[in-house]
């Protein structure tokens, strides 16, 4: 019942209800960082603010590591966990530089076909 | 009856947002996205619509995974531009038109969609880059808009073909409301994008012409493209080109492509921007 026409797309986690079941309180969590004062509290003891939220010690492991690629396959929704990087003051180049597990360089040269200065 | 007097498809991209907060359009590398919104920007001025109906999506504002609703439509007096993690935006609330946004709401359930009905609604980029780039607020907008929210962030999404309906729907609302109004659509997300995986910086600049090419003359065969479909070719977030066969539904069946630019990649998407009017 879960098998869908998209499940063979390489490199690609759509958010769908086989990973809601998975990510919940993960994206909860990156949700809550539209209020300013939490992503205050949230950088002044990132521990803590993710216990508040219950996320498992897999899920903190991977935010505390910005490891993007393993937050979206923990669950993480791409347009919740965009939120932690603007904490921490990646561009979507960064973020998308880092899931494909790519030098930043190299990702905008390779991968958009960039000059690598580009911003 | 107001009349509708075209649709404009275009990329709402986060990256542009400080580019227009800071005065910075011709600064930079995306300059040439934003001189190629000119002629949109000219036909806006030439032609004047008092109402915007924008097929957006929200990116983690003003809806949660807690309830997200498929179809939403905003019904408030104004829309703030809030602040989805980057901080608010420097802009005053974009007005909103309640009759408009009630008689479409009335419509559509006649026709049977069911909207969520918001009598409070926060605009992030999805739908502030866009209105942002065809209006300034000096200090007046010139713009009244009717936000029309689509879940494109949560599988399963609404059908291409469903999309396309909700679009015819909107048009047959809009010409049963009483008065001489004009009202544009605009459509916005896309092009092909991939923001999630390793396969992250995805972009497919052959299916975005395609794409554009059929949205104006058949965008029946768009219909018959499942989410799976639009994924592969377009990437995961690529998928939001399903908020442009919105915009196209309430087009006509027979449109002249007045415009079209495309440049690639502004950030990491693709963007394209189309305009249509009825022929």
């Amino acid at each position: 019942m879960f098998e869908k026409d998209y499940d063979d797309i390489p490199g690609t986690y759509v958010y769908d209800g086989r990973m809601a079941m998975k990510g919940y309180v993960l994206n909860k969590m990156f949700m809550s960082f539209i209020d300013p004062a939490n992503r205050e509290r949230f950088e002044a003891d990132e521990r803590a603010y993710m216990k508040e939220y219950r996320l498992s010690d897999e899920q903190c492991q991977a935010v505390m590591d910005r490891d993007l690629l393993r937050i979206l396959q923990l669950g993480g929704n791409v347009y919740y966990v965009w939120k932690i990087a603007a904490i921490a003051k990646w561009n979507m180049r960064m973020v998308c530089a880092n899931q494909a597990g790519m030098e930043y360089e190299d990702f905008l040269e390779n991968r958009l076909g960039l000059e690598p200065a580009g911003d | 009856m107001a009349q509708m007097i075209g649709g404009v498809g275009v990329s709402h991209i986060p990256a542009l947002v400080p580019y227009q907060d800071q005065g910075r359009e011709e600064e930079g590398e995306y300059a040439p996205f934003f001189e190629g919104a000119q002629p949109v920007r000219d036909w806006v001025r030439e032609n004047r619509p008092d109402t915007a109906i924008v097929i957006y999506n929200d990116h983690g504002l003003s809806f949660f995974l807690d309830a997200m609703p498929t179809f939403a439509l905003g019904a408030a007096p104004g829309y703030v531009c809030g602040d989805e993690g980057w901080g608010a935006r420097p802009l005053p609330p974009v007005p909103g038109h309640q009759d408009l946004s009630w008689h479409i709401i009335d419509t559509l359930i006649e026709d049977e969609f069911d909207p969520t009905i918001c009598q409070e609604l926060e605009l992030d980029h999805g739908a502030s880059m866009p209105v942002r780039l065809l209006w300034k607020p000096e200090p007046d907008w010139n713009i009244k808009i009717v936000p029309v929210a689509v879940n494109v962030i949560q599988h399963p999404i609404p059908k291409a073909k469903r999309c396309h309906d909700l679009g015819k729907a909107i048009r047959r609302a809009v010409d049963s409301f009483p008065g001489d109004e004009k009202v544009m659509m605009l459509g916005t997300g896309g092009l092909s994008h991939q923001l999630s995986g390793e396969r992250a910086g995805f972009n497919n600049p052959e299916f975005d012409q395609s794409f554009m090419d059929r949205l104006a003359n058949d965008p029946e065969a768009l219909t018959r493209l499942t989410s799976g479909d639009i994924m592969r070719e377009a990437g995961a977030e690529g998928v939001e080109v399903v908020m442009w066969l919105t915009m196209r539904g309430a087009l006509d069946e027979n449109v002249n492509e007045l415009y079209r630019n495309y440049y690639s990649p502004v950030s990491v998407t693709a963007s394209g921007l189309q305009l249509l009017v009825n022929a």
